[in-house]
């Protein structure tokens, strides 16, 4: 189980995260939503340590994220982000033999190349696997690093806006596949989204941000509905049920 | 290209360098051990291939090495300060110590060229604007501003003669005794080849690196420490090389990628075919004189720098 408790970042003088205390239930789909700059990727850098918290703790089983050793960390909460995304030329397989660098160093055991494998064939590169990165296109790029992070086998995967740059049929790929590992892997998935539609349709729990505070945490049903979206957009939505999900039909509404 | 072809060429061309030059030495002078062919062959030929071969590698990768952990394709000791650096701290020791020993010199080349090269990933970190190209030219500018300041107090300690020495990188020079020094970067590259994995995965980002628990900013200056210890080597035997730290990892890059565990041994063995090529046109071309292999280096080097620029600029990115 990971603890947030009362954390809170400054950069400089401006408070980015105040205060913020949540906690992530194990085998679901978590999405931090809220406007621009509301500290969804802040605080999910401080949950995988990535950043430090001024004030406050993140615990994960119990224990300080910061008295974690990292290889063991590692093992535990995978992170993912946008800087991910650079131009270093490695094959698919490449990349995702560096899932395992926590357990192997890099000299990948037989067991290691297994796990390398499952996450190609569960991410469907089989057939790309020894394309280098720079060769593939933006949603193939993406499925690469998640299957990084499947060989990297964590409890907990976190995810920083994995949607960005993503067409609509990627990104529907994209949260079917987080679902599944939630689904049928166990996995527990934190991710920042922009798209509350897709926070709607694919998570269990919402948590809301609003200028570095917390302004909901709670299913994702209590979350999606007129009232509470209004607290943290500024906007009036009107909510419309399709086939038993909830879209929030915002392109048109008065703010 | 295949490493047993890179090793066949690295083969050939080194017994061709061994045996052109001034003085002719056919293959039946060295039976005889007391003749003149043989103590020219040891004090001089084999020395000068044992230098190319170590400087070849070794500036290849601390080029790979600085390329990786930079990000940035177009970093190298000589388009990131480094190589000014060493000289500066040559001519420190050299003003600064009377009666300045070989030792003293080598710790405060290798000091400078740490702290220079540290000094130029600061100045990495801070610049917003990381294009590819304008990365590189900071790094020379920087590169150039060590190289006026030794420069001018050269000047003003009537240093001068040393310092274009060190300026010119040229094997001409080379003989038993006057090289060894090059051997450190043996266990160096040794080190590099031990550490591939860190490095790769240190050479995408921080973030990325500390996801998968590796401690990034010791591994970053290891390498940095590693590049020190290549560069000073180099600086101190041989003299600036140009561009070979430069083309050599990014050629490799091309064909091979980015996994360093998979290019450190293509690229050693790159480098040295590159620099014996450069170096025996250089003893060929004005025969029995020499061109240093900086000249020649410079100009085929410059032209295939350039062909990268214009047909990489998206790969580099």
């Amino acid at each position: 189980m990971i603890e947030i408790k009362g954390i809170t970042k400054q950069f400089g003088k401006k408070p980015v995260v105040e205060d913020v205390s949540v906690t992530i239930e194990q085998g679901t789909i978590t999405s931090f939503i809220g406007p621009n700059g509301a500290g969804k990727s802040t605080l999910l850098s401080m949950v995988s340590r990535l950043l430090d918290a001024d004030t406050g703790e993140v615990l994960l089983d119990k224990n300080n994220v910061k008295r974690w050793k990292s290889t063991e960390f590692a093992k535990r909460v995978s992170i993912l982000r946008q800087a991910n995304f650079i131009n270093v030329r490695l094959t698919v397989r490449e990349l995702v033999a560096f899932g395992r660098y926590p357990y192997s160093k890099g000299r990948l055991t037989s067991e290691d190349e297994k796990f390398v494998d499952q996450a190609i064939e569960y991410m469907n590169l089989a057939d790309m696997q020894d394309k280098f990165l720079d060769e593939l296109s933006g949603g193939q790029k993406q499925r690469a690093f998640i299957a990084m992070v499947i060989a990297q086998d964590t409890d907990y995967i976190l995810l920083d806006e994995p949607l960005n740059n993503l067409d609509m049929k990627h990104s529907v790929q994209i949260m079917k596949i987080l679902r599944k590992l939630v689904d049928e892997l166990g996995r527990t998935v934190v991710i920042v989204l922009h798209d509350i539609n897709f926070a709607s349709v694919y998570s269990d729990r919402i948590v809301a941000l609003k200028n570095g505070k917390l302004v909901k945490n709670g299913p994702t049903n209590e979350i999606i509905n007129s009232e509470a979206l209004r607290d943290i957009y500024d906007m009036d939505i009107p909510i419309q049920e399709q086939n038993g999900c909830r879209i929030c039909v915002y392109f048109n509404s008065h703010t | 290209m295949r490493l047993w072809m890179l090793l066949i060429a690295a083969t050939i061309l080194s017994i061709i360098s061994l045996f052109i030059g001034a003085i002719d030495i056919k293959v039946s002078d060295l039976f005889d051990w007391n003749s003149d062919e043989t103590q020219i062959f040891l004090i001089s030929r084999v020395p000068r291939l044992m230098a190319i071969i170590l400087a070849g590698a070794g500036m290849s990768i601390a080029g790979l090495i600085m390329q990786a952990l930079s990000r940035n394709k177009f970093v190298s000791p000589t388009t990131a300060g480094t190589l000014d650096a060493a000289k500066l701290g040559i001519l420190i020791s050299m003003l600064f110590i009377t009666n300045v020993t070989y030792t003293q010199q080598v710790l405060f080349s290798f000091a400078f060229a740490l702290v220079g090269t540290l000094v130029f990933m600061q100045i990495l970190n801070r610049i917003k604007f990381k294009d590819a190209i304008f990365v590189p030219l900071i790094g020379i500018m920087y590169g150039n501003i060590l190289s006026s300041i030794t420069t001018f107090f050269a000047y003003e300690a009537d240093l001068i003669q040393n310092i274009s020495a060190w300026l010119m990188g040229s094997f001409t020079l080379i003989i038993s005794g006057r090289y060894e020094l090059l051997y450190v970067s043996i266990p160096v590259i040794i080190l590099a080849y031990l550490y591939a994995n860190k490095f790769t995965v240190a050479g995408m980002g921080e973030e990325f690196a500390k996801n998968l628990g590796l401690s990034y900013k010791v591994v970053l200056n290891i390498g940095l420490v590693l590049v020190a210890i290549i560069s000073t080597t180099v600086v101190l035997t041989v003299g600036v090389i140009p561009f070979l730290g430069l083309i050599v990892p990014n050629i490799v890059s091309i064909y091979l990628g980015d996994n360093l565990r998979k290019t450190i041994p293509h690229t050693m063995l790159l480098g040295v075919v590159f620099l014996l090529i450069c170096d025996i046109i250089g003893r060929i071309i004005i025969h029995p004189y020499e061109i240093p292999v900086n000249v020649t280096v410079a100009v085929i080097g410059s032209a295939i720098f350039l062909i990268m620029l214009f047909r990489g600029r998206a790969y580099a990115k």
